[in-house]
């Protein structure tokens, strides 16, 4: 039997140019650009060496030598935030990117497999019980500050959220005409999630993954920033900000500006996520993918 | 109803055993051995060993769990390895600048954003939309931390308002009190304020679209009756949902704050012990958190009944 056209998947994504081309993805998207090629090309962006300490240049404001000014060790700020981008984007986008794989996988099980649904549903519960800022500073002062816990740590309390979303999906699907006449034709249940529920999916979760890109961000922002993130000898845009705490009054642009590149990175992500939503579906994703 | 309470009350405790397990779980599956992980690096063999046997990490890992849940059931948190003070105690301490900072914001960030939603969805399409729309998506986006630095630098350090940091006890006079929670609350309540306002505009434009709002229209009672009377009690319900679950952003936001504005809260008890790797406080602060957030939403569930006469358990 031939798969039912609305569901399959190259005329769902097939649906993708034209959300493209809304005013708010375009804005954010062009903005993630110039992070995105600013972070490729910072050896090559005026930076010096991000982690060069010059105690004669401590606190100096911003100025025609240190465009940004420098921070309590005397290291330039404007080199430390641009290598900051790399570890701000490798963040956002590898827990966006686990974090649906995994929340994807879950939620299928749960969805098809009704008799691990009560089970897999209340473990998801009880992770968004638990504030999820607290569980990644426990998890990353348990195993070790570095990229790879903090990733892990950022991504795991997304994973309810993501695999709740898809659950949701699967069971209005399960009873859709097209699925039960799929069934009826004997389709095997690898095949039916595939070319069936699968395809249904795809536009809630890239919504979702936008806002868990955004979160993703923030959060390490804020991880670093209480001392739980990124290892102090990485320049990432919580470190700066938090080694910028201690000479806040006399030299606030060691917060301001990386803080004004975190701000305008998530909101590029989020203006993304709101024009994909809208010009999506604007039934499927609401807005808790900011819910922390 | 009687039903339907025992049974949501029953619904909340597998979620706060799951909480309990993963809590317990978190410090035995980290890797490396955890006694050594908490006694830090500098730390001899004997204090290992002696922070081993303290937490009972020598035992069976389900003896250790069935006389941790014990305790935790008699209301033992345990007690803190750097400074030996039983948990509970310490978390007594340090409740009220957290109550305090948290009143505020709930009731200053309802106040801010339930009429900002309405006014959002009563003029949807023009530009008191759009700004409502455009300060929301900021308020996700700029860091909890950054806006309260930017707050002190602007009201403490350049116009001279406001205290910078620090806590008063509301006894020690009310507008000492009032005056150092100013800008944490402002802080704290901005991304409160950008969740509750979108789900208010969200939900007000779906009730706005029924059709007994042009019923009510068509009898000919004024635009304002149509809000008050049919529109915003219908709408209710959604915005107390999202008012409970942000509670989650909020707990996230106070950790931050507390620090950012030096207040002596859980959240600083949060990060001092973080950074001193004192588990067990870290372990009772994560419990007492989710097991608010779970009590929480139960009340809002059963708070349904008060706003929306159509529910009925």
């Amino acid at each position: 039997m031939p798969s039912p056209i609305p569901s399959s998947l190259a005329s769902r994504l097939a649906t993708l140019p034209p959300a493209l081309r809304h005013p708010g993805v375009l804005f954010g998207l062009a903005v993630l650009l110039v992070v995105g090629l600013a972070a490729l090309a910072a050896p090559f962006l005026w930076t010096g060496d991000p982690i060069l300490l010059r105690p004669r240049l401590r606190l100096k404001p911003p100025s025609s030598v240190a465009w940004l000014g420098t921070d309590a060790f005397g290291r330039d700020v404007w080199t430390r935030v641009v290598y900051g981008a790399r570890v701000s984007l490798t963040i956002g986008f590898s827990v966006a990117a686990a974090a649906v794989l995994i929340g994807l996988f879950i939620g299928l099980v749960a969805g098809y497999l009704r008799r691990l649904d009560a089970v897999v549903m209340r473990i998801m519960d009880g992770i968004m019980a638990i504030p999820s800022i607290l569980l990644a500073i426990a998890m990353v002062t348990l195993s070790g500050a570095g990229i790879g816990t903090v990733i892990v740590a950022i991504a795991i309390p997304e994973i309810p959220r993501v695999a709740r979303l898809v659950r949701s999906v699967v069971l209005s699907v399960r009873s859709e005409p097209y699925v039960e006449a799929a069934i009826g034709a004997g389709t095997r249940l690898p095949m039916l999630l595939i070319r069936h529920v699968l395809p249904n999916t795809i536009a809630p979760l890239i919504v979702q993954g936008t806002y868990v890109c955004a979160s993703a961000i923030l959060t390490e922002a804020i991880l670093s920033f209480l001392g739980a993130g990124i290892p102090t000898e990485i320049p990432s845009w919580g470190n700066i900000m938090a080694e910028g705490r201690q000479s806040f009054q006399i030299a606030p642009w060691v917060i301001l500006f990386p803080g004004l590149c975190v701000a305008a990175t998530v909101l590029a992500v989020n203006i993304i996520g709101d024009g994909l939503r809208d010009a999506l579906d604007p039934r499927t994703a609401r807005r808790f993918g900011a819910l922390r | 109803m009687g039903r339907f309470l025992a049974g949501r009350l029953a619904a909340t405790l597998p979620v706060m055993g799951v909480v309990a397990v993963i809590v317990f779980l978190l410090l035995r599956l980290a890797p490396g051995d955890p006694a050594a992980i908490l006694a830090g690096d500098a730390a001899s063999p004997d204090q290992i060993a002696a922070i081993r046997a303290r937490l009972g990490l020598d035992q069976p890992i389900l003896t250790q769990f069935l006389s941790w849940i014990g305790r935790l059931l008699h209301g033992d948190l345990g007690a803190s390895i750097i400074s030996n003070q039983p948990v509970a105690k310490l978390i007594l301490e340090r409740i009220e600048p957290t109550l305090a900072l948290a009143t505020t914001t709930i009731v200053f960030a309802v106040l801010v954003a339930v009429p900002l939603g309405v006014l959002a969805a009563w003029w949807h399409g023009t530009w008191v939309d759009r700004a409502v729309m455009a300060v929301s998506v900021l308020g996700f986006s700029v860091p909890v931390f950054v806006l309260g630095y930017l707050l002190i630098f602007g009201f403490a350090m350049q116009l001279r308002l406001l205290p910078v940091q620090g806590y008063v006890s509301i006894t020690e006079g009310v507008w000492p009190f009032l005056s150092r929670l100013i800008l944490p609350t402002l802080t704290l309540s901005v991304i409160y304020i950008a969740l509750i306002a979108r789900t208010t505009r969200s939900s007000v434009l779906e009730v706005l679209g029924e059709d007994y709002i042009r019923t009510a229209r068509a009898k000919g009672i004024g635009e304002t009756q149509v809000l008050w009377r049919h529109a915003l009690r219908n709408a209710a319900v959604p915005v107390i949902s999202v008012i409970g679950l942000g509670i989650a952003l909020l707990i996230s936001g106070v950790v931050v704050t507390e620090s950012v504005f030096n207040l002596p809260g859980l959240g600083r008890l949060t990060v001092d012990s973080v950074l001193a790797r004192d588990y067990p406080v870290i372990q009772g602060v994560i419990l007492l958190f989710s097991a608010l957030y779970v009590v929480v939403n139960l009340a809002i569930d059963l708070s349904y009944l008060l706003f929306d006469p159509r529910i009925r358990y």
